[in-house]
């Protein structure tokens, strides 16, 4: 098997469960993990096709790039979370629907 | 500066004054808020008599200056605004602004105390200013647009006391008779306007003179022949002057417009714009063909005749001096229509000053009688009517020395203004009579009639003149208590009067000659016998200046023999009472009855004019609500609305059932669509997913 096809096997892996995480799970903090494993996905991507199209650092540039944006990404989430909870009692995803009514 | 500055200056000054009142005037009123009106009018004056001073050091008859821009450009017509400036302009300029002075200063003490004293000197501004557009223009139309603008002017201050039902019908009157003359005058406008193209008085003679006029009679006036339209013209055009100058068969407004306050009965009814009329004459003069002439002598001689007839029996004074303006108009006219220009102007200039004088002094004795009246708290007594007054001679000297000026004056007595210019007019009736052959009136032989109303006219004056003097001022008293409480008026009063007084003496028209019995001065010389351009069959003014010359004795001894018999009747009837007016009344009948009521001027045009008039309209204004309102406006009503029925049924059904459908359709596509809006954002993720996966299967297969 091509080196590159295992490597999109596995972000797209990473992808689908990260998706079925996001889209399955009713606590907050788990969807923001979810979110991660897309993330990192993407990641993945990045990284296999800079070593084995472009040959390039380009894509670990990128990389890189996703993984500060992730941590800031997280850090809004998790402050959000907390208001929530404040605000809720629980981080129940469902119950935040203030904005239907 | 050229003169044309100075006239527009002259012009504008009177117009501030109006502006001035209007806004600013309510303000200022106890304030001495009038002397601005009077400081511009008396400006006015000054420059009035820059010019006419410049005049005089000329001493150039031909003088002249004319400017002018176009004003509206229609294409292939133009409609120009233009002054001209003469000798006639600026004596008429002078004439207009030494009246009007005098009568604002006149009026501070006239109206005091007046419900609307700065209105009347607004409107006092007005006036003055239309009546000096009325003589600078240098084009017919300009001259119509002041026309009117006077008519306005007059309307507003004849109403001027409109609590009064009289004045404000008065007023109506005025305006409306005025319209009538005016309706021929526009017409006259128009005739000259498609066949001359051009309304300003020196091109228009031009194209008179040199064939224009008849190569442009076509169109609508196709084969009329040329003279006979410069004829209709003349005759229309004068239909102006008949309205404002107060002419038979329209005089009947004058009188009443003496519902108005003295001053303005003054300024306007007397001496200033009902001369316009006679100014309008003068200015057409040249392009009046002999027919025309004898129309306009005709109807000024009748009218010189008949207005006296009427003055004769009236009672209220001012009533008097109005029939007596009718009349003294109706000379200056008849002198134009037998080809006396410059007596007929000169007529103007005299009368303006003397009838004015007539006016302000018997304004001065009524403003007593009033004062009186108002003293003994009586309410009923007519301050006006000459049966209530009586040996005012010693209780108001100074009026009566000035009235005394003025009847002389009028009555054509050597050493006053009125005789020069009553006996030019009287030898220029006789001249026209004795050698004139053109225009119809000369042709029918009736030329004699115009001598005949003149003389006669002269006789009546003098005695009506003396009538109202007598029983004003001599005799007894007739009410003990009003003349007790009478007194000479305040000096704002006599001085105007004064004035006049002096200006209607000969000395100041004959300079530099001293010659009291007339035909010289610089007046003879500064305006000169305009020139005939009708091109044929024109009026022959050197058989009339022939004329004139042989006529000027017998004229003149005639004159002198009538007027002193009007004087010599009036002293006898009413100085000496040797006679008894009121036997002579019952003898007389019928004509005393006729003339006391105007000869029934007024009920004739009420029964013979106004009501079948007011009929006509009656029964149109029936045609139309009954016969056409009913059955071609209702009708139409009625069928468009069955017809909007039926589109309206249509247009639910159809047009708003389109637009229903529409509506019903996306409503229940949204009532649909609103489960899907969850709240819930994984929800959303999944219709995300679900559409990712689409269009990826869309592209795959």
């Amino acid at each position: 098997m091509h080196a590159l096809s295992s490597y999109l096997i596995l972000s797209a892996l990473l992808f689908s469960l990260g998706l079925y995480t996001v889209i399955t799970r009713k606590n907050a903090v788990a969807i923001l993990m979810g979110i991660e494993l897309i993330l990192n996905a993407a990641n993945v991507n990045f990284i296999a096709f800079s070593k084995f199209v472009t040959h390039h650092v380009e894509g670990h540039l990128m990389a890189v790039f996703i993984i500060m944006l992730a941590a800031a990404e997280a850090a809004v989430a998790l402050a959000i979370i907390l208001n929530l909870y404040n605000d809720h009692g629980n981080i129940n995803v469902d119950e935040a629907n203030a904005l239907k009514r | 500066m050229p003169m044309v500055n100075l006239s527009i200056i002259i012009l504008v000054l009177p117009l501030i004054s109006f502006v001035f009142q209007m806004f600013f005037g309510r303000r200022l009123e106890g304030k001495k808020g009038e002397w601005i009106s009077i400081s511009l009018v008396l400006v006015t004056l000054l420059l009035a008599i820059i010019m006419f001073a410049n005049m005089l050091f000329d001493y150039q008859p031909d003088f002249r200056q004319e400017a002018q821009f176009t004003w509206l450009n229609l294409g292939s017509f133009q409609l120009e605004m233009g002054i001209l400036v003469d000798n006639i302009t600026i004596i008429m300029l002078l004439v207009v602004a030494i009246i009007s002075g005098l009568v604002h200063i006149y009026s501070v003490e006239y109206m005091k105390d007046d419900v609307r004293y700065s209105r009347y000197f607004g409107f006092l501004g007005i006036f003055t200013f239309s009546m000096y557009g009325i003589t600078i223009a240098n084009n017919l139309f300009m001259i119509y647009c002041f026309w009117e603008l006077v008519g306005l002017s007059s309307y507003l201050l004849i109403g001027h006391w409109w609590e009064k039902k009289s004045a404000a019908d008065a007023g109506k009157k005025a305006f409306i008779v005025n319209r009538i003359g005016d309706i021929g005058m526009f017409m006259g406008l128009m005739i000259v306007a498609t066949v001359a193209g051009t309304f300003n008085y020196e091109l228009l003679f031009e194209r008179i003179g040199n064939g224009a006029w008849a190569a442009g009679v076509g169109g609508l006036f196709g084969g009329v022949d040329p003279n006979t339209l410069l004829t209709w013209a003349g005759v229309l055009i004068f239909m102006g002057a008949i309205g404002k100058s107060a002419q038979f068969p329209l005089h009947v407004w004058l009188p009443d417009a003496m519902e108005g306050p003295t001053p303005v009965s003054a300024l306007i009814h007397a001496a200033t714009m009902v001369a316009a009329g006679v100014y309008l004459t003068v200015r057409i003069f040249p392009m009046l063909t002999p027919n025309a002439m004898s129309f306009i002598a005709l109807i000024g001689g009748f009218t010189a005749f008949f207005a006296a007839t009427i003055a004769i029996t009236q009672n209220d004074i001012k009533k008097v001096l109005a029939y007596s303006t009718v009349s003294q108009l109706g000379y200056m006219i008849m002198a134009l229509g037998t080809g006396a220009y410059v007596a007929g102007f000169f007529h103007l200039v005299t009368h303006a000053m003397f009838k004015g004088l007539l006016f302000l002094a018997s304004g001065s004795v009524i403003h007593m009688m009033h004062h009186s009246l108002h003293k003994l708290g009586d309410h009923e007594t007519d301050a006006q009517d000459m049966r209530n007054m009586g040996g005012l001679r010693t209780k108001m000297p100074i009026t009566y020395t000035v009235f005394l000026i003025a009847s002389l004056s009028i009555s054509g007595i050597p050493l006053f203004s009125g005789f020069l210019s009553k006996d030019a007019i009287l030898a220029g009736t006789w001249a026209y009579a004795a050698h004139i052959h053109d225009g119809w009136l000369a042709q029918a032989h009736l030329g004699w009639l115009l001598p005949f109303f003149g003389f006669s006219a002269a006789l009546i004056t003098a005695f009506y003149m003396f009538r109202l003097m007598f029983m004003t001022f001599h005799g007894e008293p007739k009410n003990k208590a009003i003349f007790d409480n009478m007194h000479e008026a305040p000096r704002l009063i006599t001085v105007p009067i004064m004035v006049l007084g002096a200006l209607s003496t000969w000395i100041f028209f004959s300079l530099p000659s001293f010659n009291p019995l007339g035909g010289e001065g610089w007046f003879h010389h500064l305006v000169q016998q305009a020139k005939s351009v009708v091109p044929t069959g024109a009026f022959d003014a050197e058989t009339f200046a022939h004329g004139l010359h042989a006529a000027h004795y017998p004229a003149m001894y005639t004159s002198l023999i009538v007027a002193g018999l009007g004087i010599g009747l009036a002293v006898l009837i009413y100085l000496l009472r040797e006679i008894d007016p009121e036997k002579i009344a019952i003898r007389l009948g019928v004509l005393y009855r006729g003339s006391l009521n105007k000869w029934y001027m007024d009920e004739i045009y009420l029964h013979g004019i106004i009501r079948p008039f007011l009929k006509g309209c009656g029964a149109v204004a029936t045609f139309d609500m009954e016969i056409y309102d009913h059955y071609v406006i209702d009708g139409v009503g009625r069928r468009v609305k069955s017809l909007a029925t039926g589109t309206g049924v249509a247009d639910d059904l159809v047009v708003d059932g389109a637009v229903n459908l529409f509506g019903i359709i996306f409503q229940w596509l949204g009532w649909t669509l609103k489960f899907v809006q969850t709240g819930k954002i994984q929800n959303y993720l999944i219709y995300v997913l679900i559409g990712v996966l689409m269009v990826y299967l869309i592209n795959v297969f």
